[in-house]
C-alpha cells in the first residue's frame, strides 16, 4: 500500500497525452491528398482503387489514340470520404490524365508544377489572412510516380518530371505493372533506376530514420523497406480465387497473381508505407519542407521587389502586416542611415 | 521493240490442248526450288518499337539462336536504324537474314520526327534497287536486296489502346511496307483483357485507315490457315531465350513465382502463331509483296517525279530511251534558256544604270546653265546700277560746275554769301547733288581728305571736272 500512495504521489499523469491527442485527432478526422502521375495504361486507377479498396474511377472516358496525337495535360481531383475504427479520411486523388501521351511532349509536367503552386500560393494567403479557423489544406502531399516496367531504366521523360517536382513535393517511384518481369529482373531494374536518380540528382522522399531506441524488429522492416525502393507495385480490381482464399488478383493462364502476396509484388510494402506509417510523415514533410521552402521563396521575391520599386505593390494584396507603406519605409531608412552614420 | 511481238501473239487465239503422254515439265517448280535454294534466300526484317520492349528477345527466340545484341540507352538524341546481316542455314537452306532494329524510338520528349529516320531508311533501299535496276550493266541477281520485306510494329501492353506515336508512324509506314502489329510482353495481360485490347486496336487502326499486311487467302493450299490466324492479328507475343524446366520437358519460358509462362504454349501466347505466319507459311509472299507492290509504288512515284510518262499525249507508249533523251534536251533547253534570261537581265541592268547616270548628268548641266544665267543677271543688274549711278554722278558735276561758274561771276559779298549759303547748306544737311558728287567722287578717285566735308571744302578736286569748267549744268 505504501508503495501505491508512493507511486500515485509521483506520478504527475502527463503520459496520457498521447491519448488526449489521440482523440482529439479522431474527433477532428484527417485529410490526405495524393498525387498519381505517369503515361496511360500503366495501371494508375486500378492502383490507387487497390490502394484505398474502394472504385474512385467509375465513369471515366479513355481517349483514342489519335485524339491524344496533341493531348494536353488535365488536372482531375476526386475527393472521397473513408471511415474505419471511427477514423475519418478525408482522401484526396489529383490524377493528371494526358501526361507523356502526346507525341510531343515538351514541358508537359508544367500544368502540374503549375496546380502544385497554386495550392501552396492559396495556403500562404489563407495562413495570412486575418481569419485562420477553417484553412482548407488542398497541398499535395505525395505524389506517386509510375515507371514503365517494359525499358531498362528511366527514361528522358521520367528524368524531366521527376526533376521539375522533386523540390515541390515529396516523389514516391513506383515500378508498375510488375506482373511483366521476373524476380531477377526487377532486381535488375530496381537497381538501374536507384542508380539512375543519384545520378541525376533526383531527391525522392526518403523515409526517416528510425530512432536508436525502436524495437529491432521495427528497424529490421525500415531497413528492408528502404532496400525495396523503388516499390515494384502490381493492382487489381478483381477478385479471384486462390489457395482456396478469396483474394484481389489478377488470372493468367499459368497462374494467379495476388496483390497482397509478398513475394509476387511490392503492393503491401507500399500500402503500409504510405497509409499505415507514414502518412504523416508525408504531411510533415510537405509542410515543413517543400511549403516552407515555397514560402522563404516567394517572400524573398516579394522583399526584393520591394526593394526595387519602392511600391507597396505586393504579389499578395490581402498581406497585412508586412507590407509596411511608404511613410515608414522612408522614416525606417532615414534612421537607419542615421544609426550608420553616428557608427562611423 | 518487244512491244510489237507480244501484239501478234495476243491476237492469235489460245487454245488449251491435251497430252498424250507424260512429258515431264511438271518438274518447272522443281527445277525452280533447286535454283532458288543453290541461290540463297534472303529475308530483311524492320523492328520498331520502344527501347526496352523486347524486339531483340523476340527476334532470338524466333530464329532460336543468341544475335549479338547490346542493350540500347534510353538517352538517344534522335531514332537511327542499325541493321544488322547474319547467315543462318537450317538443312540445306542457307537465308542471309537482315535485322534492322530502331534505336532510340519513342525515348525523346519530343517525338514528331521520331517516323523520319524509318521512312527514310526504307526509301533509301528502295533507291538502291532501282538505281540498280536502271543501270546499263547490271546483275539483278548478284544483288544482295536490302528491302525490308516486313516491318513488325511492337505495341506495349497497356491494355488501353494505341499509343499516339504509334498511330502516327504506322500511318507513315503503311504504304512503304509489310506491317504486322504484335503486342509485346503479353504476359501481362490477362484473357479477358487481351480480348478487348486486339479488337480496340484493329478499330483504331482500321477507323484510321491504316493497311497492315493481311495473309494471304488467294492460294487454296494456304487459304484456311491465313484466314483464321488474320482473325488473331494483332499477335501477342513473350519472347525467351531461358529454358524452364516444366514436368518433364525443358522449354523456352519465364518463370515468375505465380507460374511459368511458355513460349510455345499457344494458350499462353501467340508466338506460335506469329512463327507460323511469319516464317513458316508466308515468307514468300511478304518478299513479293514487297516487290510487287510496295516497291512498285516507289519506283512510279520517283519515275513520275522525273517527269516520265507510260504514254504520251497520243497515247502511244513511250520508252525509256526516247524519254530520258527528250528529258535531257529539255533540261540543256532548259539551262540555255535560263543563262539567256540572266544575261539579258544583266544587258538590261547595265542599260538602266546608264540611263539613270546621263539623267543625273543632264540635271547637273542645267543647274549650272542656270546658276550661270542668274550669276549673269545679277551681274548686268549691277552693271545697269552702275551706268545709272555714273550718270547722275556727271549730271551732279555738271551741276556743280555751272553753279560754280555762276557763283564766280558774280560779286563778292555774294560770293561770301554764296559761299556761306554754300556753306550753310552743306552744314545743314546733305544736299542730293552735293552729296551725289561726293559719292561720285568716291568712286573716281581717292580722297585726299579725312572726311566728306572737308572734301567739300576743297574745290580744288571740283576744278578739275571737266564738265565743270565748262560749265554744262
Amino acid at each position: 500500500m505504501k508503495s501505491e500512495e508512493s507511486e500515485d504521489k509521483q506520478y504527475v499523469g502527463f503520459a496520457t497525452l498521447p491519448n488526449q491527442v489521440h482523440r482529439k485527432s479522431v474527433k477532428k478526422g484527417f485529410d490526405f491528398t495524393l498525387m498519381v502521375a505517369g503515361e496511360s495504361g500503366l495501371g494508375k486507377s486500378t492502383l490507387v482503387n487497390s490502394l484505398f479498396l474502394t472504385d474512385l474511377y467509375k465513369d471515366r472516358k479513355l481517349l483514342n489514340a489519335e485524339e491524344r496525337i496533341n493531348q494536353t495535360v488535365e488536372i482531375t481531383k476526386h475527393t472521397v470520404d473513408i471511415e474505419e475504427k471511427g477514423v475519418k479520411l478525408k482522401l484526396t486523388i489529383v490524377d493528371t490524365p494526358g501526361f507523356g501521351d502526346a507525341v510531343n511532349n515538351n514541358e508537359c509536367w508544367k500544368p502540374i508544377t503549375d496546380y502544385i503552386d497554386q495550392q501552396f500560393e492559396q495556403y500562404f494567403r489563407d495562413e495570412s489572412g486575418l481569419n485562420r479557423k477553417n484553412i482548407l489544406d488542398n497541398r499535395v502531399h505525395c505524389c506517386l510516380y509510375f515507371i514503365p516496367p517494359f525499358g531498362h531504366g528511366l527514361r528522358p521523360v521520367d528524368v524531366e518530371f521527376m526533376k521539375a517536382l522533386h523540390e515541390k513535393v515529396n516523389i514516391v517511384p513506383l515500378i508498375s505493372k510488375a506482373d511483366c518481369l521476373t524476380p531477377n529482373e526487377v532486381k535488375k531494374l530496381k537497381d538501374r533506376v536507384r542508380d539512375e536518380i543519384e545520378h541525376f540528382g533526383i531527391k525522392v522522399y526518403q523515409f526517416p530514420e528510425c530512432d536508436s531506441d525502436e524495437e529491432e524488429e521495427f528497424k529490421q522492416m525500415d531497413k528492408e523497406l528502404k532496400e525495396c525502393t523503388p516499390f515494384a507495385v502490381i493492382g487489381s480490381n478483381t477478385v479471384v480465387e486462390a489457395r482456396g482464399q478469396r483474394v484481389r488478383g489478377r488470372l493468367y493462364p499459368w497462374g494467379i497473381v495476388e496483390v497482397e502476396n509478398q513475394s509476387h509484388c511490392d503492393f503491401v510494402k507500399l500500402r503500409n508505407m504510405l497509409i499505415r506509417s507514414h502518412m504523416h510523415d508525408l504531411k510533415d514533410v510537405t509542410c515543413d519542407v517543400h511549403y516552407e521552402n515555397y514560402r522563404a521563396h516567394c517572400i524573398q521575391e516579394m522583399t526584393s521587389k520591394l526593394a526595387q520599386d519602392n511600391r507597396t505593390d505586393s504579389p499578395l494584396p490581402i498581406l497585412p502586416l508586412p507590407t509596411p507603406d511608404v511613410e515608414t519605409e522612408r522614416l525606417i531608412k532615414m534612421k537607419d542611415e542615421e544609426v550608420q552614420n553616428n557608427h562611423h | 521493240m518487244a512491244a510489237t511481238d507480244v501484239d501478234i501473239f495476243s491476237n492469235e487465239e489460245k487454245r488449251n490442248l491435251s497430252l498424250g503422254g507424260h512429258v515431264g515439265f511438271d518438274s518447272l517448280p522443281d527445277q525452280l526450288v533447286s535454283k532458288s535454294v543453290t541461290q540463297g534466300f534472303c529475308f530483311n526484317i524492320l523492328c520498331v518499337g520502344e527501347t526496352g520492349i523486347g524486339k531483340s528477345t523476340l527476334m532470338n527466340t524466333l530464329f532460336n539462336t543468341m544475335f549479338e545484341n547490346e542493350e540500347a540507352s534510353h538517352y538517344q538524341n534522335g531514332v537511327y536504324l542499325r541493321p544488322r546481316t547474319y547467315d543462318l542455314q537450317e538443312s540445306n537452306v542457307h537465308l542471309k537474314l537482315t535485322i534492322v532494329d530502331t534505336v532510340g524510338f519513342g525515348d525523346q520528349i519530343n517525338k514528331e520526327e521520331s517516323y523520319k529516320p524509318i521512312v527514310d531508311y526504307i526509301d533509301t533501299q528502295f533507291e538502291n534497287y532501282l538505281q540498280e535496276e536502271l543501270k546499263i550493266k547490271r546483275s539483278l541477281f548478284n544483288y544482295h536486296d536490302t528491302r525490308i520485306h516486313i516491318c513488325l510494329y511492337f505495341i506495349a501492353p497497356t491494355g488501353h489502346s494505341l499509343k499516339s506515336l504509334d498511330l502516327v508512324t504506322m500511318k507513315k509506314l503503311d504504304s512503304k511496307v509489310n506491317i504486322i502489329p504484335i503486342i509485346a510482353k503479353a504476359d501481362t495481360i490477362s484473357k479477358s483483357e487481351l480480348h478487348k485490347f486486339k479488337i480496340k486496336i484493329m478499330s483504331e487502326l482500321v477507323s484510321n485507315g491504316v493497311q497492315i499486311y493481311q495473309f494471304p487467302t488467294d492460294d487454296e493450299a494456304v487459304t484456311e490457315i491465313n484466314s483464321s490466324m488474320n482473325a488473331h492479328l494483332p499477335f501477342a507475343v513473350v519472347g525467351s531465350v531461358e529454358e524452364v524446366k516444366v514436368g518433364n520437358k525443358t522449354v523456352r519460358a519465364r518463370q515468375y513465382p505465380w507460374g511459368v509462362v511458355q513460349v510455345e504454349n499457344e494458350s499462353h501466347c501467340d508466338f506460335v502463331k506469329l512463327r507460323e505466319m511469319l516464317i513458316r507459311v508466308n515468307m514468300e509472299d511478304l518478299r513479293e509483296q514487297t516487290h510487287a507492290r510496295h516497291y512498285e509504288l516507289y519506283r512510279r512515284c520517283k519515275l513520275e517525279e522525273m517527269g516520265f510518262k507510260d504514254t504520251d499525249p497520243d497515247s502511244q507508249p513511250f520508252s525509256l530511251q526516247e524519254t530520258y533523251e527528250a528529258k535531257r534536251k529539255e533540261f540543256l533547253g532548259d539551262l540555255q534558256r535560263k543563262e539567256e534570261e540572266m544575261r539579258q537581265m544583266f544587258v538590261n541592268k547595265v542599260k538602266e544604270t546608264e540611263g539613270e547616270l546621263k539623267e543625273k548628268e543632264r540635271e547637273l548641266h542645267e543647274k549650272f546653265e542656270q546658276l550661270k544665267r542668274m550669276h549673269q543677271e545679277e551681274k548686268r543688274k549691277v552693271e545697269e546700277k552702275r551706268r545709272e549711278l555714273e550718270e547722275e554722278m556727271n549730271a551732279f558735276n555738271r551741276r556743280k560746275v555751272a553753279a560754280e561758274t555762276l557763283s564766280l561771276s558774280q560779286p563778292l559779298k555774294k560770293d561770301k554769301d554764296k559761299k556761306k549759303s554754300v556753306k550753310t547748306e552743306n552744314q545743314s544737311g546733305v544736299n542730293l547733288s552735293n552729296s551725289k558728287v561726293m559719292m561720285a567722287k568716291a568712286n573716281m578717285e581717292p580722297l585726299n581728305c579725312q572726311s566728306w566735308w572737308q572734301a567739300i571744302q576743297c574745290c580744288t578736286c571740283l576744278v578739275h571736272s571737266d564738265a565743270w569748267r565748262q560749265g554744262l549744268f
